[in-house]
C-alpha cells in the first residue's frame, strides 16, 4: 500500500524525479509537493484505485498530508468497507 | 504604427545597406505599407510603415528641413496637435500633418528632455548627423517595444529581436538565467531577454549612443510615495472619469477608422462606453468567444453590445485552433509563455485586419493601475487573516478568491486554509503578495535538465529582483508594492507585449490603451489604496466613476480574468496532437536541446493525454515547456530572417552624401 501511494506521488506530482528525497512522513503541503489542485488528484486516485468514497469532513491534512498518513487512511477506509469494527 | 531598426558602427565603420534591409524585411508584419532604409556612413535607420496619420506624407525615416536630424519611429504621440501649436508659436515650420514630424521638431527644440512632454506610446531613434549621436527612447509604460544588442563593434536596435538576428554575425544563444526568471515570474525581466547579449530598453528609459559609448537612463517610473488624502470618493471618481474621457478622445486621433475590443469585462466595456457617449466616432467592436464555457464571456459581451448599441463581430475560438497557430504566436512573442492566452488575441487581430481596421482601443492596464487583480485581493485576505491566525471566521473570505477557478473552488476547507496560511512575520517581506505565485511557478523547475541547472548555477531570480527595487519601495504599503510589481514587470513584459503589441502587430493592427495615458496612471497612483479596492470590491473607484454608463450586470459581475484553454490545445481528448508538439517534446529532441528532462516531460505529456483535467501547475508546465522548445526551434536551431520577408512592399534605399567636414 505504502509503495503504491509512493509510486503515485512520484509519478503524478514529481514526474518520476525520485532522486528527490521523499520520506514517508514528509508533509506534502510543507514540501510543496501538492499544490491547490494536487489534493483533488490525490482524492481521485484513492477513490478510483481503492473503490472507497471519502466524505467532506475526511478531507483534512491529518488524513492526506504524507505517504504514511494516506496509506493509514486508505487502510482504515478499506477495513470500514469490509465491515471490520474499528 | 510601424517597425523600426537600425545600426551604428561604434568605431565609425560604415554600415552595409543590404544588412539593414535584411533587418527591415523581418518586420513586414508591423508595417506593410512602406519599407525603407537610410544609410549615413556609420549609421543606418530602417523603417516599415503602417500608415495611420497623414497617410500620404508620413514616410520615414524622416528628417528636419536641413536634414540634420533623422528619425525612425514606431508609435503615436496623442498630444501632437497641442505640441505642434506650441512649436509653431516658437517658429517651427512643418511640411506634413503627422506626429512624426512634431516629434522630430520637439527633439530639435528640447533634446532628450522632449520625452517628458509626450503623451503617447513610442519607441524611436533619432540620428543627429552633426554630433554623430543616436538617441533612442521608449514610452513610460512599455507599450511599444525596443531591443538592442552589440555585435562585434556594431550597435543594433529594432522593434523585434528577429530583426537583430537578421544582421549578419549576431549570436543567437538562450540565456539560462532568463529561462529561470521565466519559470519564476512568468517572463524574463527587462533589460534581460530570453537571449544572451540581447537587451530590451526598459519602459520609461532613454538611451544615447555616441563616441563608441552606450548610455541608458530612466526618465520615468511608477511611484506610490504620497497619496492625496484631501480627495473624497466623489471628487476622485469625477476626476477619474474626466481623465479617462480625455485619454480616450485623444486616442481616437487617426486618419483611418478605429475599432475597440469588447471582452464583456468591466474595462473594455468602459472604453467602449466612453467612445460611444463622449465622441462622435463611428465604432466597430470585436471580441473572442470560446467553445468551452469556463472561458467564454459571450453573455456579458452581448449585454454590453445591446446596452451600448455597437456594430459588433466576434470569433469563436477552439482549443485545436490555438494548437494550430501556437508556433506563429511564439514567432511573434519571441519568448515562451505559461498560458496560451495570446493565441486567441492573435486570431482576433486577424479578423480586425481583414475587416479593414488598423487601430483598436482596449481596456488594458486598468487592473494594474486601479486595483483589479485577484492577487491584490488574495494578499489582502492573507494579511487580514494573518493578524489573527486562530480566527474561525476570517479564512471564510478565502472562498471569495478565484471564483472562476473550478479547482480552487472545489478545494476542501482545510486545504484552502493550508495553502493561504500566513503569519505576521511574513508581512514584512516586500514580495508578500507575489511569493505564493512565484513559489508555485518555480515548482516547474523540476523539469530542468542537469545541464540547464548547471548553467543557471547559483543564480536566484527572486534575490536578484530584491536588489533592483526602487529605493522607496520598502516604504510603500503592501497594496502599492503589489501594484508596482504588476505595473513595472508583468504589464510590459507580458500583457502589453506577448498578449498585446506582438499579437496585434502580427496582423498589422495597432493597440491603444486609454487606461495607460500617463495622466491616468499618475492620478491612479496618487489615490489611497482603499479607493481602488474598497474592502474586497476591486476597482471600486472605476465602478463608481462609470455608474450609469455601462450595463449594471457588467458593472456588478465577479471579475473573470481573460484566459484560454492551455494543455488541452495540444493534448486534447480528441487525440489530435499537432505534429510540431510531438516532434519538439520527443525524448531525443529534448535530449539534444538539453533544457528539460525527457523522462519527466514524458510523464507530464502522458498525464495531459490521459484526458483528466489538469491543474494550474501542470497546464503551465505543458505550455511553458512547449513554447520554450518552439522558441529554441524558431530562433536558435532553424532561424530564418526571411521567414515572412515577402510581406510588404520592396525596401526603398537612400544613402546620404558623405559630408565634407567629416
Amino acid at each position: 500500500m505504502q509503495n503504491e501511494v509512493r509510486q503515485f506521488v512520484i509519478d503524478n506530482f514529481l514526474f518520476g524525479q525520485s532522486d528527490r528525497q521523499l520520506d514517508d512522513s514528509d508533509s506534502f503541503l510543507e514540501s510543496g509537493i501538492i499544490d491547490s489542485t494536487g489534493v483533488l488528484e490525490l482524492i481521485a486516485f484513492i477513490e478510483t484505485k481503492y473503490q472507497v468514497s471519502i466524505a467532506d469532513d475526511e478531507l483534512v491534512p491529518a488524513n492526506l498530508d504524507s505517504i504514511e498518513r494516506v496509506s493509514a487512511f486508505i487502510e482504515r477506509k478499506l477495513q470500514a468497507k469490509a465491515g471490520v469494527p474499528q | 504604427m510601424c517597425g523600426i531598426a537600425g545600426a551604428l558602427g561604434l568605431s565609425g565603420q560604415p554600415i552595409n545597406p543590404d544588412h539593414v534591409e535584411r533587418m527591415v524585411r523581418t518586420l513586414g508584419h508591423r508595417g506593410p505599407d512602406d519599407r525603407s532604409a537610410l544609410v549615413d556612413g556609420e549609421a543606418a535607420l530602417g523603417h516599415t510603415r503602417l500608415s495611420i496619420i497623414d497617410v500620404a506624407n508620413g514616410q520615414q525615416p524622416m528628417s528636419t528641413a536641413d536634414e540634420r536630424y533623422w528619425i525612425t519611429y514606431n508609435g503615436e504621440i496623442f498630444n501632437y496637435v497641442e505640441l505642434k501649436d506650441a512649436l509653431l508659436a516658437k517658429g517651427h515650420r512643418f511640411t506634413t500633418t503627422c506626429d512624426t514630424e512634431v516629434l522630430l521638431h520637439l527633439y530639435q527644440e528640447y533634446g532628450a528632455d522632449c520625452v517628458h512632454r509626450l503623451n503617447g506610446q513610442w519607441s524611436f531613434a533619432i540620428w543627429d548627423t552633426h554630433r554623430r549621436e543616436l538617441f533612442l527612447s521608449r514610452d513610460r509604460m512599455g507599450v511599444r517595444p525596443l531591443f538592442y544588442t552589440k555585435s562585434g563593434n556594431t550597435f543594433l536596435f529594432a522593434s523585434e529581436i528577429k530583426a537583430l538576428f537578421a544582421f549578419p554575425g549576431v549570436d543567437r544563444r538562450l540565456d539560462a538565467q532568463a529561462v529561470d526568471q521565466f519559470f519564476t515570474f512568468w517572463t524574463a525581466l527587462s533589460p534581460r531577454t530570453m537571449f544572451e547579449g540581447v537587451f530590451e530598453l526598459p519602459p520609461g528609459h532613454s538611451m544615447t549612443v555616441a563616441g563608441g559609448q552606450i548610455r541608458t537612463y530612466e526618465y520615468w517610473r511608477p511611484r506610490y510615495d504620497t497619496f492625496d488624502s484631501t480627495l473624497d470618493a466623489d471628487s476622485a471618481a469625477e476626476r477619474l472619469l474626466e481623465l479617462l474621457v480625455d485619454a480616450t478622445r485623444i486616442r481616437l486621433r487617426a486618419d483611418v477608422p478605429v475599432g475597440a475590443y469588447l471582452s464583456g469585462g468591466l474595462d473594455s466595456t468602459v472604453i467602449t462606453a466612453l467612445i460611444k457617449r463622449f465622441t462622435t466616432t463611428p465604432l466597430r467592436t470585436f471580441s473572442v468567444g470560446f467553445e468551452d464555457p469556463q472561458f467564454d464571456e459571450s453573455s456579458f459581451q452581448e449585454s454590453a453590445i445591446r446596452y451600448l448599441d455597437t456594430d459588433h463581430e466576434s470569433i469563436r475560438c477552439t482549443a485545436s485552433e490555438i494548437g494550430r497557430v501556437f508556433p506563429d504566436v511564439i514567432w511573434h512573442t519571441e519568448k515562451p509563455v505559461l498560458r496560451t492566452a495570446p493565441a486567441p488575441m492573435f486570431l482576433l487581430s486577424r479578423l480586425v485586419r481583414d475587416r479593414g481596421f488598423k487601430v483598436v482601443l482596449t481596456g488594458e492596464g486598468s487592473d494594474e493601475i486601479l486595483g483589479g487583480y485577484d492577487i491584490f485581493k488574495e494578499a489582502k485576505i492573507r494579511r487580514f487573516w494573518g493578524v489573527r491566525p486562530d480566527s474561525k471566521l476570517r479564512p471564510i473570505l478565502l472562498r471569495r478568491l478565484y471564483p472562476y477557478m473550478k479547482n480552487i473552488q472545489a478545494q476542501p476547507e482545510a486545504y484552502l486554509r493550508a495553502f493561504f496560511r500566513t503569519s505576521p512575520e511574513d508581512f514584512a517581506d516586500p514580495f508578500f503578495s507575489h511569493l505564493p505565485r512565484w513559489e508555485l511557478t518555480s515548482k516547474l523547475k523540476l523539469f530542468y535538465s542537469p545541464e540547464l541547472r548547471a548553467r543557471i548555477g547559483a543564480f536566484d531570480p527572486v534575490h536578484e529582483l530584491r536588489t533592483k527595487l526602487p529605493e522607496s519601495f520598502a516604504a510603500w504599503d503592501g497594496f502599492s508594492q503589489a501594484q508596482y510589481l504588476e505595473t513595472a514587470h508583468l504589464l510590459p513584459a507580458y500583457i502589453l507585449s506577448s498578449q498585446g503589441d506582438r499579437m496585434s502587430m502580427g496582423h498589422s493592427v495597432e493597440g491603444r490603451f486609454p487606461f495607460l495615458d500617463y495622466r491616468v496612471v499618475e492620478f491612479a497612483s496618487s489615490l489611497p489604496p482603499h479607493l481602488k479596492m474598497k474592502v474586497l470590491n476591486e476597482k471600486y473607484l472605476l465602478k463608481r466613476a462609470v455608474d450609469g454608463l455601462i450595463p449594471p450586470n457588467v458593472q456588478k459581475r465577479k471579475k473573470q480574468p481573460y484566459r484560454a484553454p492551455d494543455a488541452v490545445s495540444f493534448f486534447g481528448p480528441n487525440g489530435n496532437t499537432p505534429e510540431y508538439a510531438l516532434e519538439l517534446l520527443a525524448p531525443e529532441r529534448l535530449q539534444e536541446d538539453g533544457l528539460f528532462n525527457p523522462a519527466a516531460v514524458n510523464r507530464l505529456v502522458t498525464k495531459a493525454r490521459a484526458g483528466q483535467e489538469l491543474g494550474v501547475k501542470d497546464n503551465m508546465g505543458v505550455t511553458g515547456i512547449l513554447s520554450t522548445q518552439l522558441l529554441v526551434d524558431q530562433f536558435i536551431r532553424n532561424f530564418r530572417y526571411d521567414h515572412n520577408a515577402e510581406r510588404g512592399t520592396p525596401v526603398r534605399h537612400r544613402q546620404l552624401p558623405v559630408r565634407a567636414e567629416r
